[in-house]
């Protein structure tokens, strides 16, 4: 393995980490809390996938496409049932809930799909590009896991920033009181952007399990927590700091596991967040903002 | 004349007769042999979470910050005097001198790393501090797993990539095996210590609490700029605090890992923290007796529900979800106020009737 290619496996697994930091970056902006059930949401689109492909053999593309409804409902619902009625408490209490709707998911895809990993065919079928006379090889994952989180990445910065729903976001996540006075209607808005996130974790879902062939019902806890990560590195709120948080995330993992320590990578992408942190509290595209008293 | 005692040091006390009493109890359940081993086996376990969760709920409910690192500081306590225990082994024979100091050196280590990472850390607020030390404690738990540490008659030596990178002689011992971990620690945990380490934490918590200091931890929680405006230092009670969680934790750790024949990383990972903090919401951010209470029942609960084991982590969820829901709503908070004020209106009432029958 050359550095480019490990470069260029980075690059795939950033664009995946970017396209769930995304979600991340969109509930947290609107609604402010950190929804610890992202990761888990796409663990469900992996497997609706995988069933919808395993048992009734149906296309993968359409598969996705189904992914994403079922996650957008998902979404909606769990905002519905668990987020909804904690609007006013403590970020501690929200947290909390996050995290049991979490183990909620974990545990009911335990249940449903049992305790072993299944092995997960890859939704898309490009062919490989092959440059340099075959030096370096670029899979069909790769290429749409960059393709895809570009189309999205663009795709959001537009809806956000040109459509009336999308300034309703933006509104919200500005002042939440403020917006509802314009006569936004705030609740819609929080739901939208659930849906937003959690049909965007279907297609996580797809692509991380295309590259990386092992779904288990844990498969979206880590990636979960790492593209929340990438999110802050990016500055959370922000779409374009989305996904040079999860590049950067992304690159770090896969150079250092293949020239420092495999056992360390982990470790090392933690450490970089904090020195972020450390040096620039908001991220590297976030706003500054100042404390009122 | 009686002194009245203070309502802090009659709560305090309370616990402590709580925790004593329940003590007794197993004491007698285990002497006289109607003890499940499944329930001899929990004894440690439970001070263990008992003590890891009034620790977290120092900086939870009493410094009012979120930590989802508790896993990392019961995780260095834990190597720290393993490692300490399995050193002196063949030097201090007795495990009443061996650990205790085994158990001070993990607490003292845990807080050394509780303040190194504190410093830069509590800076941050909510979601963000949550968020970081989580990332701390994984990267404790990443750390140890690959650490390779082996001795012989040169010394130590150590390596973070494989155990023949060590180069140790042919008569050298490994003390840590990478993600094998630590094996051979002496059992030097029992319930009886456990018990009194128990009843120490409780008593150094209550009187950090109902100190100058504790009171100026919670003035910080309760609104900062406030309290930096009276002249209070930020960064020296959130250290103290944040300190004072992480040699407990350590401390925990330390009983941990002298009641497990192997010690592993991996056992700390950031479900522990989690599941350690589930604790100390369930039992009552702040009150320390609700996080002994919590931890005991929730340690024991899913050990008892085996049988429908795949079920209990599915309840344990949705518990979680409709206790954080009808505690933090505001609607359905006011609505059993509101039952509760009438129910106890028609007791009084009743009690008035009563009387003027009378």
């Amino acid at each position: 393995m050359g550095f480019l290619d490990n470069l260029i496996n980075g690059i795939s697994l950033g664009s995946i980490y970017a396209v769930i930091a995304l979600g991340y970056t969109l509930v947290y902006g609107i609604a402010k809390m950190l929804n610890f059930a992202h990761g888990d949401v796409i663990m469900v689109g992996g497997y609706v996938i995988f069933t919808l492909m395993t048992s009734l053999h149906m296309n993968p593309y359409l598969s996705v496409i189904a992914a994403m409804i079922a996650c957008t409902i998902l979404g909606i619902t769990i905002e519905k049932v668990a987020y909804k009625p904690l609007r006013q408490a403590t970020s501690l209490s929200v947290l909390i809930t996050a995290i049991g709707v979490s183990y909620f998911l974990q545990n009911m895809a335990l249940l449903i799909f049992g305790e072993k990993p299944v092995t997960f065919t890859s939704v898309i079928s490009l062919p490989k590009i092959t440059l340099f006379d075959g030096q370096i090889v670029i899979k069909s994952e790769t290429t749409a896991a960059i393709v895809a989180s570009v189309i999205i990445v663009v795709g959001l910065s537009l809806f956000v920033n040109k459509t009336k729903s999308g300034r309703a976001m933006l509104a919200v996540s500005e002042d939440k009181d403020a917006a509802q006075l314009m006569g936004v209607n705030v609740n819609r808005t929080i739901s939208l952007t659930f849906a937003i996130g959690s049909g965007l974790a279907a297609v996580a879902g797809a692509l991380l399990c295309s590259t990386y062939p092992v779904l288990s019902n844990t498969t979206g806890a880590m990636p979960g927590i790492k593209a929340f990560v990438a999110a802050v590195f990016g500055g959370i709120g922000s779409i374009p700091g989305a996904m040079i948080g999860g590049l950067l995330i992304g690159v770090i993992e896969i150079l250092g596991r293949a020239y420092i320590s495999p056992q360390l990578a982990d470790a090392i992408v933690f450490a970089v967040l904090i020195i972020v942190l450390m040096v620039k509290p908001t991220g590297i595209l976030g706003k500054k903002v100042s404390e009122k008293v | 004349m009686k002194r009245k005692l203070r309502p802090t040091t009659r709560k305090s006390f309370v616990t402590y007769a709580i925790v004593t009493a329940a003590f007794i109890f197993v004491e007698i359940l285990v002497s006289s042999g109607s003890a499940s081993n499944m329930f001899k086996g929990l004894l440690v376990p439970f001070c263990v979470y008992s003590i890891a969760a009034v620790s977290l709920n120092l900086t939870v409910g009493i410094l009012g910050e979120l930590s989802l690192g508790q896993a990392g500081f019961m995780c260095i306590g834990a190597y720290s005097s393993a490692i300490f225990s399995c050193a002196v082994k063949d030097t201090i024979t007795s495990p009443w001198v061996r650990f205790p100091i085994a158990m001070l050196l993990g607490g003292l280590v845990a807080a050394v790393f509780g303040i190194l990472i504190g410093i830069p850390v509590l800076r941050l607020r909510g979601d963000y501090l949550a968020i970081v030390t989580l990332a701390f404690g994984e990267i404790i738990k990443n750390v140890l797993a690959a650490l390779f540490i082996g001795s012989d008659s040169k010394g130590l030596h150590f390596s973070l990539t494989s155990q023949g990178d060590l180069g140790l002689e042919p008569d050298g011992k490994m003390i840590i095996n990478g993600a094998l971990g630590i094996s051979g620690t002496p059992k030097d945990s029992t319930f009886e210590i456990g018990f009194v380490v128990l009843m120490l934490t409780l008593i150094v918590l209550y009187n950090f609490i109902n100190s100058r200091t504790g009171r100026a931890v919670m003035s910080i929680r309760d609104n900062r700029i406030a309290a930096e405006s009276i002249g209070l230092n930020i960064t020296k009670y959130k250290l103290i605090t944040f300190g004072l969680t992480a040699f407990l934790g350590g401390v925990a750790g330390s009983l941990f890992s002298h009641n497990l024949a192997v010690l592993q990383a991996s056992k700390f990972d950031y479900n522990l923290s989690i599941l350690i903090l589930v604790f100390v919401v369930l039992g009552g951010i702040g009150s320390i007796r609700g996080s002994v209470i919590a931890a005991v029942v929730l340690t024991y609960l899913p050990e008892v529900l085996r049988s429908i084991n795949n079920y209990r982590m599915l309840i344990y969820s949705i518990v979680l979800i409709v206790m954080m829901i009808f505690t933090s709503n505001a609607t359905i908070r006011g609505f059993f106020a509101a039952n509760l004020a009438k129910l106890k209106g028609i007791v009084s009432k009743d009690k008035t009737a009563v009387k003027e029958g009378n």
